[in-house]
Protein backbone atom coordinates (compact mmCIF):
# COMPACT_ATOMS: atom_id res chain seq x y z
CA UNK A 1 0.00 0.00 0.00
CA UNK A 2 3.04 2.34 0.67
CA UNK A 3 4.11 1.80 -3.09
CA UNK A 4 0.86 2.27 -4.26
CA UNK A 5 1.27 6.24 -2.00
CA UNK A 6 4.24 6.79 -3.45
CA UNK A 7 3.48 6.00 -6.79
CA UNK A 8 0.55 8.55 -6.56
CA UNK A 9 2.90 11.53 -5.48
CA UNK A 10 5.57 10.39 -7.61
CA UNK A 11 2.41 10.60 -10.85
CA UNK A 12 1.93 13.93 -9.89
CA UNK A 13 5.47 15.23 -9.92
CA UNK A 14 6.11 13.78 -13.04
CA UNK A 15 2.89 15.22 -14.58
CA UNK A 16 4.20 18.71 -13.32
CA UNK A 17 7.74 18.44 -14.67
CA UNK A 18 6.01 16.94 -18.37
CA UNK A 19 2.95 19.06 -19.01
CA UNK A 20 1.32 15.83 -19.93
CA UNK A 21 3.48 15.02 -22.54
CA UNK A 22 4.49 11.03 -23.27
CA UNK A 23 6.75 10.09 -20.56
CA UNK A 24 9.05 6.20 -21.23
CA UNK A 25 11.35 6.63 -18.50
CA UNK A 26 11.09 7.96 -14.32
CA UNK A 27 14.28 8.11 -12.81
CA UNK A 28 14.35 7.93 -8.85
CA UNK A 29 16.86 8.29 -6.37
CA UNK A 30 15.18 6.15 -3.15
CA UNK A 31 17.32 5.69 -0.13
CA UNK A 32 17.74 2.80 1.94
CA UNK A 33 15.85 3.47 4.69
CA UNK A 34 12.33 4.14 2.38
CA UNK A 35 11.57 1.18 3.02
CA UNK A 36 10.67 0.73 -0.54
CA UNK A 37 10.43 -2.76 -2.31
CA UNK A 38 11.49 -1.92 -6.10
CA UNK A 39 9.45 -4.70 -7.41
CA UNK A 40 6.15 -3.78 -5.58
CA UNK A 41 7.07 -0.22 -6.71
CA UNK A 42 7.05 -1.07 -10.25
CA UNK A 43 3.94 -2.71 -10.06
CA UNK A 44 1.76 -0.27 -8.19
CA UNK A 45 3.45 2.16 -11.00
CA UNK A 46 1.66 0.40 -13.41
CA UNK A 47 -1.78 0.19 -12.37
CA UNK A 48 -1.19 4.52 -11.39
CA UNK A 49 -0.44 5.31 -14.26
CA UNK A 50 -2.77 3.58 -16.58
CA UNK A 51 -5.00 5.71 -18.91
CA UNK A 52 -2.83 8.89 -18.24
CA UNK A 53 0.22 10.05 -20.28
CA UNK A 54 2.58 8.17 -17.95
CA UNK A 55 1.10 4.85 -18.95
CA UNK A 56 3.83 2.29 -20.82
CA UNK A 57 6.72 4.10 -18.46
CA UNK A 58 8.81 2.44 -16.70
CA UNK A 59 10.62 3.32 -13.48
CA UNK A 60 14.96 3.26 -13.08
CA UNK A 61 15.78 3.55 -9.10
CA UNK A 62 18.77 4.56 -8.14
CA UNK A 63 19.34 2.81 -4.72
CA UNK A 64 20.63 5.07 -1.80
CA UNK A 65 22.62 3.28 0.95
CA UNK A 66 22.08 5.13 4.59
CA UNK A 67 24.99 6.99 5.73
CA UNK A 68 25.71 7.66 9.28
CA UNK A 69 27.80 10.04 10.98
CA UNK A 70 28.85 10.98 14.16
CA UNK A 71 28.28 14.23 15.69
CA UNK A 72 31.03 13.24 18.73
CA UNK A 73 33.81 11.50 16.69
CA UNK A 74 33.03 12.49 13.12
CA UNK A 75 33.41 8.50 12.11
CA UNK A 76 30.85 8.17 8.83
CA UNK A 77 29.44 4.48 8.78
CA UNK A 78 27.08 2.81 6.28
CA UNK A 79 24.16 1.39 8.64
CA UNK A 80 24.08 -2.22 8.74
CA UNK A 81 21.16 -4.50 8.68
CA UNK A 82 20.43 -4.48 12.49
CA UNK A 83 19.92 -0.52 11.73
CA UNK A 84 21.20 0.43 14.84
CA UNK A 85 21.49 4.63 14.65
CA UNK A 86 24.71 4.85 17.38
CA UNK A 87 27.86 5.19 15.97
CA UNK A 88 29.57 1.88 15.92
CA UNK A 89 33.17 3.90 16.29
CA UNK A 90 32.82 5.78 19.65
CA UNK A 91 29.46 4.37 20.83
CA UNK A 92 27.41 7.56 20.85
CA UNK A 93 23.93 8.31 20.34
CA UNK A 94 24.88 11.26 18.43
CA UNK A 95 24.46 10.81 15.35
CA UNK A 96 23.10 11.83 11.97
CA UNK A 97 22.02 10.56 8.81
CA UNK A 98 23.33 11.98 5.60
CA UNK A 99 22.00 9.93 2.63
CA UNK A 100 19.01 6.87 2.73
CA UNK A 101 16.10 9.16 3.58
CA UNK A 102 15.99 10.29 -0.50
CA UNK A 103 12.89 9.79 -2.30
CA UNK A 104 13.65 12.32 -5.26
CA UNK A 105 12.56 12.23 -8.67
CA UNK A 106 15.94 13.10 -10.90
CA UNK A 107 14.95 12.99 -14.57
CA UNK A 108 12.21 12.05 -16.80
CA UNK A 109 12.53 10.96 -20.74
CA UNK A 110 9.80 12.02 -22.48
CA UNK A 111 8.69 11.54 -26.45
CA UNK A 112 6.34 13.68 -28.58
CA UNK A 113 5.29 11.00 -30.20
CA UNK A 114 3.58 8.12 -29.64
CA UNK A 115 6.12 5.26 -30.33
CA UNK A 116 4.33 2.12 -32.80
CA UNK A 117 5.51 -0.55 -30.69
CA UNK A 118 4.93 -0.96 -26.75
CA UNK A 119 7.62 1.07 -25.48
CA UNK A 120 10.93 1.45 -26.93
CA UNK A 121 14.20 -0.18 -25.83
CA UNK A 122 16.05 2.00 -23.14
CA UNK A 123 18.86 3.76 -24.59
CA UNK A 124 22.21 2.55 -24.30
CA UNK A 125 22.72 5.03 -21.44
CA UNK A 126 19.70 4.13 -19.57
CA UNK A 127 20.77 0.61 -19.56
CA UNK A 128 23.85 1.52 -18.19
CA UNK A 129 21.99 3.66 -15.25
CA UNK A 130 23.05 6.83 -16.47
CA UNK A 131 20.77 8.67 -14.74
CA UNK A 132 23.93 9.47 -11.92
CA UNK A 133 25.35 10.83 -14.86
CA UNK A 134 22.96 13.41 -15.79
CA UNK A 135 22.89 14.53 -12.41
CA UNK A 136 26.37 15.77 -12.61
CA UNK A 137 26.56 19.57 -13.29
CA UNK A 138 26.84 20.08 -17.01
CA UNK B 1 11.88 22.84 -6.15
CA UNK B 2 11.04 21.27 -9.72
CA UNK B 3 13.46 23.23 -10.99
CA UNK B 4 14.29 21.05 -14.83
CA UNK B 5 16.43 22.37 -17.78
CA UNK B 6 16.63 20.51 -20.74
CA UNK B 7 19.88 20.35 -22.32
CA UNK B 8 19.26 20.78 -26.12
CA UNK B 9 23.51 19.63 -26.67
CA UNK B 10 24.98 16.07 -26.40
CA UNK B 11 22.95 15.23 -23.49
CA UNK B 12 19.77 14.49 -24.42
CA UNK B 13 20.92 14.15 -28.50
CA UNK B 14 22.28 10.59 -27.11
CA UNK B 15 18.89 9.14 -26.39
CA UNK B 16 17.84 9.99 -29.75
CA UNK B 17 18.83 6.80 -31.09
CA UNK B 18 17.59 4.04 -29.88
CA UNK B 19 16.68 0.88 -31.07
CA UNK B 20 19.36 1.85 -33.48
CA UNK B 21 23.27 0.63 -33.72
CA UNK B 22 24.04 4.08 -33.52
CA UNK B 23 25.64 4.61 -29.93
CA UNK B 24 27.11 7.51 -28.10
CA UNK B 25 30.44 6.84 -29.42
CA UNK B 26 30.26 7.85 -32.47
CA UNK B 27 29.33 11.57 -31.35
CA UNK B 28 32.97 11.48 -30.00
CA UNK B 29 34.60 12.90 -32.54
CA UNK B 30 32.13 16.08 -32.84
CA UNK B 31 32.41 18.85 -30.76
CA UNK B 32 29.08 19.78 -28.87
CA UNK B 33 29.13 22.92 -27.62
CA UNK B 34 26.41 24.10 -25.06
CA UNK B 35 23.98 26.61 -26.41
CA UNK B 36 24.50 25.40 -30.24
CA UNK B 37 21.79 23.70 -32.30
CA UNK B 38 23.80 19.88 -32.05
CA UNK B 39 23.68 17.95 -35.81
CA UNK B 40 21.30 16.33 -37.04
CA UNK B 41 21.16 12.72 -37.30
CA UNK B 42 19.50 11.10 -40.08
CA UNK B 43 16.73 9.74 -38.45
CA UNK B 44 16.02 12.96 -36.89
CA UNK B 45 16.02 15.13 -39.86
CA UNK B 46 13.90 12.39 -41.74
CA UNK B 47 11.49 13.37 -38.80
CA UNK B 48 11.93 16.64 -39.86
CA UNK B 49 10.66 16.59 -43.58
CA UNK B 50 7.78 14.44 -42.56
CA UNK B 51 9.19 10.59 -42.46
CA UNK B 52 6.70 9.43 -39.43
CA UNK B 53 7.65 5.55 -39.85
CA UNK B 54 7.07 4.09 -36.72
CA UNK B 55 9.93 5.42 -34.85
CA UNK B 56 10.22 7.24 -31.30
CA UNK B 57 10.95 10.28 -32.29
CA UNK B 58 11.97 13.67 -30.20
CA UNK B 59 12.94 11.68 -27.10
CA UNK B 60 14.00 14.21 -24.69
CA UNK B 61 15.74 13.73 -21.07
CA UNK B 62 14.12 16.26 -18.71
CA UNK B 63 16.02 16.66 -15.44
CA UNK B 64 13.94 17.79 -12.43
CA UNK B 65 15.17 17.21 -8.93
CA UNK B 66 12.98 17.19 -7.27
CA UNK B 67 11.80 15.72 -3.41
CA UNK B 68 8.53 13.77 -3.86
CA UNK B 69 7.12 14.42 -0.92
CA UNK B 70 7.96 17.92 -1.80
CA UNK B 71 4.43 19.22 -2.58
CA UNK B 72 3.05 17.64 0.34
CA UNK B 73 5.31 19.39 3.04
CA UNK B 74 4.22 22.66 1.09
CA UNK B 75 0.40 21.72 2.10
CA UNK B 76 1.42 20.71 5.28
CA UNK B 77 3.32 24.06 5.89
CA UNK B 78 0.23 25.43 5.00
CA UNK B 79 -2.04 23.55 7.87
CA UNK B 80 0.74 24.38 10.03
CA UNK B 81 0.05 28.16 9.73
CA UNK B 82 -3.28 27.83 9.71
CA UNK B 83 -3.27 26.14 13.26
CA UNK B 84 -0.12 28.52 14.27
CA UNK B 85 -2.94 31.80 13.75
CA UNK B 86 -5.65 30.24 15.73
CA UNK B 87 -3.34 28.98 18.32
CA UNK B 88 -3.38 25.44 18.25
CA UNK B 89 -0.95 23.06 19.26
CA UNK B 90 -1.23 19.67 17.29
CA UNK B 91 -0.48 16.51 17.44
CA UNK B 92 0.00 13.39 15.11
CA UNK B 93 -0.74 10.23 16.60
CA UNK B 94 -0.05 6.94 14.75
CA UNK B 95 0.54 2.96 15.40
CA UNK B 96 -0.23 0.29 13.71
CA UNK B 97 -3.86 -0.86 14.04
CA UNK B 98 -5.35 -2.53 17.19
CA UNK B 99 -2.85 -1.12 19.67
CA UNK B 100 -5.32 1.06 21.55
CA UNK B 101 -5.19 4.60 19.70
CA UNK B 102 -8.87 5.37 20.02
CA UNK B 103 -8.57 3.98 23.76
CA UNK B 104 -5.88 6.65 24.40
CA UNK B 105 -7.58 9.41 22.81
CA UNK B 106 -11.24 8.60 24.50
CA UNK B 107 -8.88 8.38 27.66
CA UNK B 108 -7.74 11.65 27.04
CA UNK B 109 -10.88 13.61 25.67
CA UNK B 110 -12.05 12.95 28.94
CA UNK B 111 -9.38 13.74 31.08
CA UNK B 112 -9.01 17.12 29.69
CA UNK B 113 -13.00 17.80 29.26
CA UNK B 114 -14.02 21.39 30.45
CA UNK B 115 -9.93 22.46 30.52
CA UNK B 116 -8.56 22.48 27.08
CA UNK B 117 -10.46 22.46 23.98
CA UNK B 118 -9.60 19.35 22.32
CA UNK B 119 -10.46 18.94 18.41
CA UNK B 120 -9.63 15.48 16.74
CA UNK B 121 -9.02 14.76 13.05
CA UNK B 122 -9.83 10.61 13.03
CA UNK B 123 -8.42 8.93 9.81
CA UNK B 124 -9.86 5.71 9.20
CA UNK B 125 -9.82 3.89 6.26
CA UNK B 126 -13.87 2.83 5.92
CA UNK B 127 -16.18 3.16 9.56
CA UNK B 128 -17.05 6.10 11.48
CA UNK B 129 -16.70 3.73 14.44
CA UNK B 130 -13.77 5.72 16.17
CA UNK B 131 -15.24 8.38 16.02
CA UNK B 132 -18.36 7.45 17.20
CA UNK B 133 -16.67 6.11 20.51
CA UNK B 134 -15.26 9.61 21.12
CA UNK B 135 -18.79 11.67 20.66
CA UNK B 136 -19.84 12.48 23.83
CA UNK B 137 -16.72 13.47 25.22
CA UNK B 138 -16.84 17.35 24.60
CA UNK B 139 -14.20 17.37 21.86
CA UNK B 140 -14.80 18.05 18.24
CA UNK B 141 -14.65 15.60 15.62
CA UNK B 142 -13.70 15.73 12.16
CA UNK B 143 -13.71 12.65 10.53
CA UNK B 144 -11.59 11.90 7.53
CA UNK B 145 -12.34 8.06 5.85
CA UNK B 146 -9.17 7.84 3.68
CA UNK B 147 -11.47 5.33 1.28
CA UNK B 148 -13.99 7.90 0.36
CA UNK B 149 -12.50 9.40 -2.50
CA UNK B 150 -8.91 9.44 -1.30
CA UNK B 151 -8.49 6.25 -2.43
CA UNK B 152 -8.58 4.03 0.17
CA UNK B 153 -4.91 5.68 1.27
CA UNK B 154 -3.04 4.18 4.27
CA UNK B 155 -2.41 6.86 6.15
CA UNK B 156 -3.07 10.56 6.49
CA UNK B 157 -1.44 13.30 3.96
CA UNK B 158 -1.58 17.24 4.58
CA UNK B 159 -4.42 17.51 1.65
CA UNK B 160 -7.02 15.26 3.21
CA UNK B 161 -5.81 16.73 6.81
CA UNK B 162 -6.56 20.31 5.08
CA UNK B 163 -9.98 18.99 4.05
CA UNK B 164 -10.64 17.67 7.78
CA UNK B 165 -9.61 21.31 9.38
CA UNK B 166 -12.22 22.71 7.25
CA UNK B 167 -14.67 20.57 9.82
CA UNK B 168 -13.18 22.64 12.54
CA UNK B 169 -13.26 25.65 14.42
CA UNK B 170 -9.48 26.24 14.71
CA UNK B 171 -10.48 29.49 16.93
CA UNK B 172 -11.93 27.57 19.69
CA UNK B 173 -9.76 25.23 20.21
CA UNK B 174 -6.17 24.53 22.29
CA UNK B 175 -5.27 21.31 20.97
CA UNK B 176 -5.92 19.07 18.01
CA UNK B 177 -5.08 15.50 18.03
CA UNK B 178 -4.62 13.72 14.73
CA UNK B 179 -5.97 10.10 15.07
CA UNK B 180 -3.40 8.75 11.94
CA UNK B 181 -4.66 5.24 9.70
CA UNK B 182 -3.30 2.50 11.83
CA UNK B 183 -0.39 1.24 9.98
CA UNK B 184 3.77 1.37 11.09
CA UNK B 185 4.42 2.42 7.64
CA UNK B 186 3.40 5.33 5.38
CA UNK B 187 2.07 7.74 8.23
CA UNK B 188 5.65 8.11 9.56
CA UNK B 189 6.54 9.61 5.77
CA UNK B 190 3.92 12.19 5.40
CA UNK B 191 3.83 15.55 7.24
CA UNK B 192 0.33 16.91 7.93
CA UNK B 193 1.33 20.20 9.45
CA UNK B 194 1.18 18.46 13.22
CA UNK B 195 3.61 19.93 15.65
CA UNK B 196 4.61 16.73 17.33
CA UNK B 197 4.46 13.34 16.59
CA UNK B 198 3.57 10.50 18.74
CA UNK B 199 3.34 6.80 18.73
CA UNK B 200 0.71 4.00 20.51
CA UNK B 201 3.15 0.42 20.62
CA UNK B 202 1.23 -2.47 22.29
CA UNK B 203 3.65 -5.19 23.88
CA UNK B 204 1.45 -7.68 21.81
CA UNK B 205 3.69 -6.97 19.11
CA UNK B 206 7.06 -7.55 19.33
CA UNK B 207 10.13 -6.35 21.18
CA UNK B 208 11.94 -6.01 16.90
CA UNK B 209 9.60 -3.69 16.57
CA UNK B 210 11.39 -0.44 16.57
CA UNK B 211 14.24 -2.00 14.48
CA UNK B 212 11.80 -3.25 11.89
CA UNK B 213 10.24 0.37 11.72
CA UNK B 214 12.64 2.89 12.25
CA UNK B 215 11.28 5.26 9.76
CA UNK B 216 8.54 5.56 12.39
CA UNK B 217 10.32 4.84 15.58
CA UNK B 218 12.26 7.51 14.63
CA UNK B 219 9.73 10.36 13.29
CA UNK B 220 8.16 10.72 16.86
CA UNK B 221 8.98 12.45 20.19
CA UNK B 222 6.75 10.08 22.47
CA UNK B 223 6.30 6.47 22.61
CA UNK B 224 3.07 5.20 24.35
CA UNK B 225 4.05 1.48 25.34
CA UNK B 226 0.51 0.53 25.94
CA UNK B 227 -1.08 -2.35 27.50
CA UNK B 228 0.46 -3.05 30.19
CA UNK B 229 -2.00 -4.53 31.97
CA UNK B 230 -1.44 -7.59 30.07
CA UNK B 231 2.37 -8.19 30.99
CA UNK B 232 1.92 -10.59 33.52
CA UNK B 233 0.36 -13.14 30.36
CA UNK B 234 3.10 -12.40 27.92
CA UNK B 235 6.93 -13.16 27.39
CA UNK B 236 7.27 -9.15 26.75
CA UNK B 237 10.89 -8.09 27.54
CA UNK B 238 10.83 -4.20 28.40
CA UNK B 239 14.82 -3.66 28.65
CA UNK B 240 15.20 -5.56 25.65
CA UNK B 241 12.27 -3.00 23.89
CA UNK B 242 14.02 0.16 25.14
CA UNK B 243 17.51 -1.47 24.12
CA UNK B 244 16.03 -1.75 20.31
CA UNK B 245 14.42 2.07 20.64
CA UNK B 246 17.35 3.88 21.89
CA UNK B 247 18.90 2.39 18.87
CA UNK B 248 17.24 4.50 16.57
CA UNK B 249 16.02 6.87 18.77
CA UNK B 250 17.56 8.07 21.36
CA UNK B 251 15.46 11.06 22.42
CA UNK B 252 12.28 9.50 22.45
CA UNK B 253 10.22 10.45 25.41
CA UNK B 254 8.62 6.61 26.60
CA UNK B 255 5.28 6.15 28.66
CA UNK B 256 4.52 3.14 29.75
CA UNK B 257 0.60 2.78 30.51
CA UNK B 258 -2.84 0.97 30.32
CA UNK B 259 -5.11 2.61 28.35
CA UNK B 260 -8.06 0.59 29.62
CA UNK B 261 -7.23 0.49 33.23
CA UNK B 262 -6.35 4.14 33.13
CA UNK B 263 -2.50 3.61 34.12
CA UNK B 264 -0.02 6.01 33.08
CA UNK B 265 -2.66 8.02 31.97
CA UNK B 266 -1.46 11.23 33.45
CA UNK B 267 2.66 11.06 32.28
CA UNK B 268 1.09 10.99 28.89
CA UNK B 269 -1.22 13.95 29.46
CA UNK B 270 1.88 15.48 31.04
CA UNK B 271 3.68 15.02 28.00
CA UNK B 272 0.77 16.22 25.95
CA UNK B 273 0.38 19.57 28.08
CA UNK B 274 3.92 20.40 27.63
CA UNK B 275 4.30 21.29 23.21
CA UNK B 276 8.33 22.37 24.29
CA UNK B 277 9.24 18.96 25.14
CA UNK B 278 9.86 17.09 21.81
Amino acid sequence: MHEVSLCRQLAAAVTRATGGRPVETVYLRVGELRQVVPEALEYAWTFVVRGTPLSGSVLELDHVPAVLVCDDCTVSTRLGPELGFRCPACGSARTHLTSGEEFVLTAVDVHDETPSGPSGPLGDDAQRGIPHGALSPS
Amino acid sequence: MGRFHRHDDGTVHAHEHDGTEHTHDEHDGHVHPHDEVPDRDPAELAELIGDHSGYVTGRERIEILEDIYAENDRLAAANRAALDAAGVHAINLMSSPGSGKTTLLARTLAALQGTVRVGVVEGDIETPLDAERLGGLGAQISLLNTGNGFGGECHLDAPMVARALRGLDLDTLDLLLIENVGNLVCPAEFEVGEHRKAMVYSITEGEDKPLKYPVMFRSVGAVVVNKMDLAPYLDFDMDLFRANLTAVNPQATVIEMSARTGDGVQAWLDWVGRPEQG
